[in-house]
């Protein structure tokens, strides 16, 4: 069980950074305007 | 609007190419991915014949390279990463343009990723039938190949997050986040469990070992189907769906949440896989309880999906591509349903090691991975060809139904033949031994072998059908002219 003592500091590392990434776009304004998001994709070419 | 400008633009110089999409990679891992689909599906088919007919191991002519275990996981590999990999980069090179309105970052090194890909493919096929393997299922390539996996697969994270760095649109569309995800996690995944000391060229051994291998290993091999498999699809599935259907997603809001909880929930279902083994009991019990939570993820992502067509629901009457879609969805359900029930461990003490595994693996596999690229490949093949649309509409018809009954066919006798083994290995006699011999089993479920042969073999012949389709239609549009500039149309001025 010794690979616990890097498995479980990876995975909390990782939580941290989804965690990051997650609040990133929060505040990046990713989900400003969730409705108009959908329709764009329909708009080009 | 943009302006399709089929000219010499096509040999221009490199500021000229600064307004127009880059497609060429696109359509080299278009073109591939239906041929690697019929080499793939071609050697499931050969194994599947082997397992009934052992005489087409050919040992008796000492060719060991064709036998099943060499083959076997050359199938595996075709069919996953040849086919599903250039799937995959061709849709996410394709959406992450479009989507960004913005041409890929870096050119030469996405095009690097094609050869490097193509590479790793030619070198699987070639060192997986002379038995060079690491044992490792959906891992068996040995180091020198997982140091050109991870070459390529940093060249494509490079290219795919350069792209959205320097998007023209703010926001950053659900499709991508799924890409990224996938891109991220594989990366993680592959130089995790491939890490190895080698000893020579050809052999290395792992930097794991025993049953702490084995949690390794299935961590890995359960993130490559959710994943690769899965997060990466959906990527397709949340763009090409609302594309065809020509209508938004039905909720964008819970697309977002369809993805973190998707992201979140897959990393700590690896244990299903090693249920009553020597895994300790609560790592599996982590396994089986994420597995049961990672059903309504899962089905919140069909249900978007699918309920799309709400209000146009008769559209599936006169559009095979968005049969062939929308029904990948249903498959999807299907599989995400099937797999959190097998992870109950007195299901799983059952389907363990029988071929109820093999039917719920082709269920996702043929059923969701399957249907979905190939719906999305009649998508991207004409556009990128400049033709309007496939060569032969009543050809794609066909292929959807051979490829579905063939679906049926196969997950059905894989159904009755793994409940069947489960059921008799545990069998006891009266006097408490066991009731029957293993070889009794395989006389059992020999003839759902057979309807498995009948089942893979129509999917193989519509994938084949479909190969047929897109090289008339590639030909169509080469003999026509040179394939379309795609122009990138201008942003309009951000507004709130």
């Amino acid at each position: 069980m010794d690979s616990l003592f890097v498995l479980i500091p990876l995975s909390v590392l990782l939580v941290l950074a989804i965690l990051g990434l997650f609040w990133w776009a929060l505040y990046n304004g990713q989900y400003d305007n969730i409705e108009r998001e959908g329709e764009r994709i329909l708009k080009d070419d | 609007m943009s302006a399709i400008t089929a000219d010499a633009l096509s040999r221009a110089h490199p500021d000229a190419q600064a307004g127009i999409y880059n497609d060429k990679v696109v359509r080299q891992f278009s073109v591939m991915a239906v041929v690697w689909g019929v080499v793939g599906m071609l050697v499931g088919v050969i194994i599947a014949a082997q397992m009934i007919w052992p005489a087409l191991n050919l040992g008796q002519f000492g060719l060991e390279w064709f036998s099943f275990g060499r083959l076997r996981p050359l199938h595996t590999n075709a069919v996953i990463f040849a086919f599903g990999g250039c799937v995959l980069f061709a849709t996410s090179y394709y959406v992450v343009q479009r989507t960004c309105q913005t041409r890929l970052f870096l050119g030469p090194l996405a095009a690097l990723t094609f050869w490097g890909w193509q590479l790793v493919i030619v070198l699987a096929a070639i060192t997986l039938p002379l038995g060079l393997t690491t044992g490792k299922e959906y891992a068996e390539l040995i180091w020198p190949i997982d140091v050109l996996i991870t070459i390529v697969w940093i060249s494509y994270a490079v290219v795919f997050f350069g792209t959205l760095a320097t998007r023209k649109i703010n926001h950053i569309y659900v499709a991508n986040w799924f890409f990224g995800a996938f891109i991220l996690a594989v990366a993680l995944l592959h130089v995790v469990n491939s890490a190895a000391i080698p000893t020579s060229f050809l052999h290395a051994y792992s930097a794991w070992a025993g049953v702490q291998s084995a949690m390794i290993q299935w961590w890995y091999g359960h993130n490559a189907v959710g994943f690769f498999l899965t997060a990466g699809f959906l990527g397709i599935m949340y763009y090409f769906i609302p594309k065809q259907a020509e209508r938004p997603i039905y909720s964008y809001r819970l697309s977002i949440v369809h993805f973190w909880a998707l992201i979140f929930t897959y990393m700590w279902a690896g244990p299903h896989h090693l249920h009553y083994t020597a895994l300790p009991d609560w790592t599996q019990s982590i396994g089986m309880v994420f597995s049961l939570i990672l059903l309504a993820p899962s089905w919140g992502g069909m249900i978007n999906g699918i309920m799309t067509l709400s209000g146009a629901w008769h559209k599936l009457r006169d559009d095979p591509i968005l049969r062939f879609l929308i029904v990948s969805l249903s498959f999807y359900g299907m599989s995400t349903f099937e797999g959190p029930m097998m992870s109950i461990k007195t299901v799983n003490a059952l389907s363990h090691y029988t071929d109820w595994t093999i039917g719920h693996v082709h269920s996702g596999a043929l059923g969701w991975v399957g249907l979905i690229s190939m719906g999305a490949l009649y998508f991207l093949i004409p556009r990128l060809f400049g033709q309007k649309k496939m060569y032969s509409v009543p050809a794609i018809e066909l292929h959807f139904w051979i490829a579905c009954v063939g679906i049926v066919l196969y997950i059905a006798a894989m159904w009755i033949a793994g409940v069947t083994q489960g059921l008799m290995w545990r069998a006891l006699a009266d006097d408490g031994t066991l009731a029957y011999t293993f070889s009794e089993s395989v006389r059992a479920t020999y003839p759902f072998y057979a309807i498995r042969l009948v089942g893979g073999t129509m999917y193989f012949a519509g994938m084949c059908i479909m190969a047929w389709n897109v090289w008339m239609t590639v030909s169509m549009g080469l003999k026509a002219g040179p394939v379309p500039q795609i122009r990138i149309p201008a942003v309009a001025p951000a507004h709130a």
